[in-house]
């Protein structure tokens, strides 16, 4: 018997469907976040709200003045304190893809920035999906490729393997092929994959920069008081016998 | 004037004999700090009391920032958390410490009751300041369980969901209690609402007063030692413990110092690692609340995996519920289960040696148990530490017995 798997738990997300390969971005790198930004405003925030992050706040820690905010990242905001809403309408975007696109605000703390990266680029053509693609990571998505046009479409390879059971074949996912080139050059393209996730990793934590950077002068404090408070015990201790 | 004043006796004493002559004020700080004699040779395992209070107390005032800006209401409740981490003022650290406080809180009361188990702290006289103690862990779980349903993401909701339906499998009054727990027919707003009341109320308030209750008793009876033995029977003439030194300045001044290394490790985490791989904040927690997608995988917390990797051993329900409810409450009897000739690890045989440590590896396993997927071989795993689990306690009247013990000191060994 052949099990032709192609259902939403074909593959587990995560789990054995491919190796994800590491994000290795940088949330410190200003200018990656500010091209993260702007691909997010020109890619995603059609579809995907990022509700709980404000364009100002988000300006003052990606070194952007108000302008600059207004003029190149604010298409669907009045006011710098607004936040980042889709401009898809509720009722259009259920009547599209099922169901409301999922809020990105804080998605790679739930699914890990490597899965996020990962899955940017495991879209593949799969003509009886109504979007013509279907994703490797997140199987019967109905999320199009938004990026083909930079990317190019590519197709995956499944090889046949007998199931654990022993009773039929299951597809197991190998590599993917590339069928049309894309705008840009590999390589450019998973930086603007890198720079995006990184926008992602950062918009779903933004004291992140600045946490870690506290926290060295709360443990230097803590670390001087500690030599004094050892030096009150001593001297406080020394009569005892 | 002045002669008024020598009359009726103020000018003697100043603010403090007028506060002294209306409230005990200088004899409470005598009887619990500068009088309270405490043995000398405290070690490692004895800091960990006076650093639940300290977490108790971070939980408290972080607690009372977070309700300012929270909302309990399954609309708002994991949006306020957000805003909470974004747009509050330096809320992110308060929300960190008080994420990272519940973890800390687990650690230290855990450690705490081990070093009762290694030093025999509950035998005579302290029975009540450990059933005492028992009764503050479990407000503390509740305080937890409560607290985690809160930022209202998937693993509070589904969590929630697991453990109160366990009710369900008391028979004939089981579905009707789960209901009234909920005050719905599925975890909702009304349980959000109610569990919030509970969690910044009803619980704070009782393990305030369990944590007093707690530390009078101790001071009845005083503190137990790594020897186990009392040194209120070697008195000098003036009536101090010979081995014993006030606990202001003395124990006061080197807790200060565990204080500060215990909160080198908390800022650690709160500062570099506040989600401690998935253990003090869950990944799946991320998400908001959605009563359409189970997770995949639902576990609680670290620190309740144990009691869920025991209920999950059972393949019935309510055995599996009546397992884990009995886990939790067995240490309650080991004032009466233990009945070693002598009180401390020091002196015991290599049989309670053997056992404790047995007991140690069960329930670090059946943790990590609790964190994995019940199949095949882990199942089997956590019936066997299961059982050893519960052998330590069950068999403990047999083993303490025929262990061979040493003999004990008079004195606490200190080596100045």
């Amino acid at each position: 018997m052949l099990l032709l798997v192609t259902g939403p738990n074909a593959f587990a997300a995560g789990d054995s469907a491919m190796e994800l390969v590491p994000a290795n971005n940088d949330v410190s790198d200003t200018a990656s976040l500010q091209r993260g930004a702007r691909n997010f405003m020109n890619y995603c925030s059609g579809c995907h709200s990022a509700k709980y992050v404000r364009f100002n706040r988000m300006g003052r820690d990606l070194g952007l003045t108000e302008e600059q905010l207004i003029e190149n990242l604010m298409f669907n905001a009045e006011v710098p304190h607004d936040t980042i809403q889709r401009t898809m309408r509720d009722d259009d975007a259920t009547r599209w893809f099922g169901k409301p696109p999922p809020d990105l605000s804080v998605v790679p703390r739930s699914r890990g920035i490597d899965y996020v990266f990962n899955f940017l680029q495991s879209f593949y053509i799969q003509s009886e999906s109504p979007t013509g693609v279907d994703n490797i990571l997140l199987p019967g998505t109905s999320m199009p490729d938004v990026l083909w046009d930079l990317q190019g479409y590519q197709k995956a390879i499944f090889s046949e393997h007998e199931t654990e059971d022993g009773g039929g074949t299951e597809l197991v996912f190998e590599r993917f092929e590339p069928v049309t080139e894309g705008n840009i050059s590999h390589e450019e393209f998973q930086t603007f994959v890198r720079d995006t996730v990184n926008f992602l990793d950062y918009m779903s934590e933004p004291v992140q920069l600045k946490r870690q950077a506290i926290g060295v002068w709360v443990l230097m404090f803590l670390a001087v008081f500690l030599v004094l408070a050892v030096m009150l015990k001593k001297q406080i201790w020394k009569d005892v016998s | 004037m002045a002669r008024i004043e020598s009359e009726i006796g103020t000018p003697k004493g100043g603010f403090l004999k007028w506060i002294d002559d209306r409230f005990p004020l200088s004899k409470t700080m005598k009887h619990h700090a500068t009088e309270y004699y405490a043995s000398k040779n405290f070690n490692f395992w004895y800091f960990f009391g006076v650093l639940a209070f300290v977490v108790l107390i971070i939980q408290l005032v972080t607690g009372i920032f977070l309700t300012m800006s929270y909302k309990p209401s399954a609309a708002e409740a994991f949006a306020s958390v957000e805003y909470i981490m974004r747009d509050v003022e330096l809320g992110w650290l308060i929300r960190y410490m008080h994420s990272t406080g519940a973890s800390a809180f687990f650690i230290v009361i855990y450690l705490h009751m081990f070093r009762a188990m290694l030093y025999g702290s509950y035998r005579k006289p302290r029975e009540l300041i450990w059933l005492i103690g028992m009764l503050i862990f479990f407000a503390m779980m509740a305080e937890a369980f409560a607290g985690y349903l809160l930022p209202w993401g998937q693993m509070s909701y589904w969590g929630a969901q697991v453990i109160i339906s366990l009710f369900g499998a008391i028979p004939v009054i089981g579905e009707t209690l789960v209901e009234y727990i909920r005050g719905d027919y599925s975890i909702s707003d009304i349980t959000l609402n109610r569990f919030f009341a509970l969690h910044v109320i009803a619980l704070p308030m009782a393990l305030v007063a369990l944590v007093f209750v707690h530390i009078v008793a101790l001071h009845e009876v005083g503190s137990n030692n790594p020897d186990g033995v009392e040194i209120k029977d070697h008195k000098g003439p003036d009536g101090v413990p010979l081995d014993g030194v006030a606990f202001h300045p003395y124990h006061t001044s080197k807790d200060l110092v565990a204080m500060i290394v215990f909160l080198m490790f908390f800022a650690g985490v709160v500062f570099f690692a506040p989600e401690m791989g998935g253990f003090f904040l869950e990944y799946a927690n991320f998400d908001p609340a959605d009563t359409r997608v189970t997770p995949e995988h639902i576990q609680p917390v670290w620190y309740f995996t144990p009691f869920y990797a025991m209920l999950r051993a059972v393949p019935d329900k309510l055995i599996g519920a009546m397992t884990m409810g009995a886990a939790v409450l067995l240490p309650m009897l080991l004032p009466w289960l233990d009945r070693s000739r002598v009180k401390s690890i020091r002196y015991r045989g290599w049989l309670y040696k053997s056992a404790l440590a047995i007991f140690t590896v069960s329930f670090l396993v059946l943790g990590w148990l609790g964190t994995q997927p019940a199949s095949g071989l882990y199942v089997l795993l956590a019936r066997v530490f299961t059982a050893l689990y519960f052998g330590f306690f069950l068999l403990m009247p047999y083993y303490t017995v025929i262990d061979k013990t040493k003999p004990v000191p008079d004195r606490v060994v200190w080596h100045g």
